[in-house]
């Protein structure tokens, strides 16, 4: 892969994919069109983050790669020896070392700092889309500000459910102005949102990218009699006893019993190593899990 | 004790030692070339070329080599190629009008300046399994004539002399590469065509059937269908002037449908557009009547709410790229934004039981 | 006074087709009008222009604006006519299925201007919705039912809470009795007679029916053929007709 640019795209597109993050930086949650380029792995697989990634990194940073939390996973892997290879960085599984962080579907448990950059992998970058199916229509409410369909989707949840039904992809209203979608997170992860890290948010195949300068205010959509609750199984990591971390819930055996741990693998794997031992856990060793 | 499972990047790197070897199949059979694929299999070459944007038989004959025979597949290959390619600049638009026609017919004249030229078309064979084909595909040359030097004008400009036919405007504007400027809408038509050419054959075949069925019918006729080479010319800054640098082929179809007018303005037929790489017929009317059903607004005819009329649902969904992507995306590991489903459904059931044993008791 | 609305010399064409031309008036707080003419008459192609749907190839329609006094609605930019079609205007369809979302609830429906402008309460929210409901009588315990399980005239009064429940100062109303049963109708007219008279609203109806003018409406304009051909009070009008088209309408209308 000697051939490639440093991280495969080539200088036109990282300053046509930077100038967009500076746009979206510019105006947070607002999501800002651009040419997405077809990548070696399939739209719907992270080609916006990976884009966006690409045009951010550089030779001396410390990439790091996870996909539902955990860096071993096959879709983390893939993407992380993509950038091994096209841009040559180092990379590691180490949240506190890393310089830029390409995440789908969680954020990290630990603090990012402010020299961090989070990049998100997106799906569906519209929080209105399923409400209404028009680019055309939705583009023009968040022009217009005109939200009270969100509002409306809240409500009849409470009506029919007795409770706001949204579990992850948990809208939120950036800096008082725009209504974004923070990518399938579970809801859980929303308050980490305001955050002193840089985020930012690449939609390969819709074609947008948005972002969440430092310190940004972030506020989870709801009703003043329903407040937002970020919710998670009320259980303790089995493997580490964290109390305070989302958790994967695992299918042990035939007879449906389950264990729970960390979805944040780096996290587990710090707490085990500072002595943390979890109910169905064993003392941390080098070459175990 | 369960132990979590690692060895992602070792299972990844089996998976694809597999799949290399189920790629060469039965090593005992010979392997196939790159050039048998270009010469006997040129239609499947000529769909991954047009759906991947790039004109280059070697390449989409290896990129179909390398998938297996999946044609969606090898586009993705060659799209994910392109996009590493440099862009030095844009060729003069082609000209079709001096094609040299293999095939070139019109189902609205019997007869026109140039002919009904037939050249190597599937319309007239009988669907019929040949078998000796499977022991034996060498034939005989196939009967020569002396090469045709008449001119073969468009059929359309035989309608536009007469003043029957809608004008096309001629732009001098370079219109936005789709492969470069996001798709913004209302789009333009050139953004459309774009789109449509690069869009899945068997999407846009179904959008050009539904109208064919009534959803927006248009009345299409073909008013000509050529195939063949055309010259590609760039203008080189150098030099000052253009030069032919290759020569590709292409399909052209060029649809007349139902008239228009009003009382200022004596009815015109109206038309539809569709150009392809390569000898893609199919692709090419479909695009065309797409075209037209796409243009109802420019033309003042009424939205039906026929899903062919909808730019926003055809241009959004007839990307085989971005459509496989999504889809097969749900393959991919999901597990922690559904166990956030699993705890909220839990709650909810947890508070729906204790409402009813509530009311139950009062 | 200052007028509510100010119409000056609206037309609006199809090619060389009349669609209506030559209209003004001032409707001041309060007023109801009632513009009456058969098919084709430009009625409800003047409702459109009046109410931004359709955009006038002549004239200025101004409106007293909260902050701003009289303003040409025409003109304004379309963020602040989107505003004023979610606050102070509102517009009641023939069809409730285009002034409702089916597939919410009437909760929902009633409550989205609320949220639209900001409402963040969902009990108060909630509340508001059974109040509104109440009093175009549906009953609290259809609050969760869509209006696809509604009869025509229950849309019809689902609408016309929708549009109400932010307090208008203006209300467009397009045939908003045709179609429905005759006893549905006299109570439909009823309720937005006392709906009218109880929030001071001004209002502009559209209609084919003179029973319905001369029950909510003040003043009148016949139209023919995209003109108005006769103004007035309702009552002065419909007892002593002046034109000939008009002496045709009254005297037409079936004695029961």
């Amino acid at each position: 892969m000697s051939d490639y640019n440093f991280a495969y795209l080539d200088e036109q597109t990282k300053r046509m994919i930077r100038r967009a993050i500076l746009k979206g930086l510019a105006i947070p949650g607002y999501q800002v069109p651009f040419a997405s380029r077809e990548m070696p792995m399939p739209y719907g697989w992270g080609t916006g983050g990976v884009q966006v990634s690409a045009a951010v990194l550089t030779p001396d940073d410390t990439f790091k790669v996870i996909d539902q939390g955990a860096d071993d996973t096959t879709n983390a892997v893939s993407i992380r020896r993509f950038f091994q290879k096209t841009a040559g960085v180092a990379v590691t599984e180490a949240t506190g070392e890393a310089n830029v962080i390409q995440t789908r579907h969680r954020i990290p448990e630990a603090e990012l700092r402010a020299d961090q950059i989070l990049v998100y992998q997106v799906p569906i970058p519209e929080p209105l889309r399923f409400l209404e199916p028009s680019e055309v229509e939705t583009r023009k409410m968040h022009a217009l500000e005109e939200y009270g369909l969100m509002h409306v989707k809240l409500y009849e949840d409470i009506s029919q459910h007795g409770d706001i039904a949204t579990a992850y992809a948990y809208p939120v209203k950036v800096e008082g102005r725009y209504v974004m979608d923070p990518s399938p997170i579970p809801k859980f992860d929303n308050p980490k949102l305001k955050m002193a890290g840089i985020q930012l948010f690449g939609a390969g195949r819709e074609q947008r990218i948005y972002a969440i300068p430092p310190y940004t205010e972030v506020v989870s959509l709801d009703f003043e009699d329903y407040p937002f609750q970020p919710t998670k199984a009320d259980h303790a990591c089995d493997l580490c006893g964290a109390e305070d971390s989302y958790l994967d819930e695992l299918i042990i055996d035939d007879a449906g019993n389950r264990m729970f741990m960390c979805s944040d693998t780096d996290y587990c794997a710090t707490r085990r190593k500072e002595g943390h031992v979890g109910a169905q856990g064993v003392p941390y060793t080098e070459d175990a899990a | 004790m369960y132990v979590a499972v690692k060895g992602g990047e070792r299972a990844i790197d089996n998976a694809h030692a597999w799949l290399a070897e189920e790629r060469r199949g039965d090593t005992s059979i010979p392997e196939l070339s790159i050039e048998q694929i270009r010469e006997q299999m040129a239609l499947a070459v000529n769909r991954v070329m047009a759906e991947g944007s790039l004109y280059d038989p070697d390449l989409a004959a290896l990129a179909i080599k390398q998938a297996r025979g999946d044609l969606i597949e090898a586009i993705f290959l060659i799209r994910a190629y392109r996009t590493t390619l440099p862009r030095f600049g844009g060729s003069e638009p082609i000209s079709t009008e001096d094609m040299a026609c293999d095939r070139r017919v019109s189902a609205t004249f019997k007869d026109a300046p140039g002919g009904q030229v037939l050249g190597p078309t599937f319309d007239y064979t009988h669907r019929l399994l040949d078998f000796k084909l499977a022991a034996d595909g060498e034939v005989g040359d196939a009967p020569k004539a002396e090469p045709n030097e008449v001119r073969t004008p468009h059929i359309m400009s035989f309608l536009d002399k007469e003043d029957l036919i809608q004008g096309e405007p001629s732009g001098q504007e370079i219109p936005d590469d789709l492969t470069r400027t996001p798709l913004e809408l209302p789009a333009s038509r050139a953004l459309r065509l774009q789109s449509l050419t690069r869009g899945d054959e068997g999407f846009v075949l179904g959008m050009a059937y539904s109208t064919q069925r009534g959803y927006a019918r248009n009345h299409a006729f073909v008013a000509e269908l050529r195939i063949g080479a055309v010259a590609v010319e760039m203008e080189i800054p150098e030099l000052g002037f253009a030069i032919e640098i290759g020569e590709i082929t292409v399909t052209e179809c060029e649809t007349v449908n139902q008239f228009q007018g009003s009382k200022t303005q004596p009815p015109q037929f109206t038309r539809g557009y569709g150009l392809v790489f390569g000898m893609t017929e199919r692709k090419a009317i479909s695009m065309a009547l797409v075209d037209r059903a796409l243009r109802w607004k420019e033309l003042g005819e009424d939205n039906l709410g026929a899903p062919a009329q909808d730019e926003e649902f055809v241009l959004y969904h007839c990307d085989n790229i971005q459509a496989t992507g999504f889809l097969e995306h749900i393959k991919l590991p999901h597990y922690v934004d559904f166990q956030s489903e699993l705890e909220l459904i839990r709650k909810l059931r947890r508070e729906a039981q204790s409402n009813i044993s509530q009311e139950a008791a009062e | 006074m200052t007028p509510l609305l100010q119409v000056e010399n609206i037309a609006k064409f199809y090619g060389a087709r009349i669609g209506c031309t030559d209209v003004s008036f001032d409707l001041y707080p309060g007023e109801v009008m009632g513009i009456v003419g058969e098919s084709g008459s430009g009625k409800s192609t003047l409702l459109n222009c009046l109410a931004g749907h359709l955009p006038p190839d002549r004239g200025a329609v101004r409106f007293d604006t909260r902050a701003e006094g009289l303003k040409d609605t025409i003109t304004m930019s379309e963020p602040e006519r989107r505003m004023l079609g979610r606050t102070d205007w509102a517009f009641v369809h023939q069809h409730a299925r285009d002034g409702l979302r089916m597939s919410v609830s009437a909760g929902g429906n009633v409550g989205e201007r609320l949220m639209a402008v900001n409402a963040r309460h969902y009990g108060d929210i909630r509340a508001e919705a059974i109040d509104w409901l109440g009093r175009v009588e549906i009953t609290e315990d259809r609050i969760d039912d869509r209006p696809t399980a509604f009869s025509g005239g229950m849309q019809q009064r689902l609408q016309i809470a929708r549009n109400l429940v932010t307090g208008p100062r203006l209300v467009f109303m397009d045939e908003p009795t045709g179609g429905l049963d005759v006893s549905v109708q006299a109570r439909l007219l009823d309720l937005l007679r006392g709906l009218v008279r109880e929030m001071n609203l001004s209002a502009i109806i559209v209609t084919h029916d003179l029973a319905v003018v001369r029950l909510l409406a003040d003043r009148l304009m016949v139209m023919k053929d995209g003109h108005v051909i006769e103004t007035g009070l309702t009552d002065q009008v419909l007892d002593d007709p002046q034109h000939a088209y008009t002496q045709l309408l009254v005297s037409s209308v079936l004695q029961v």
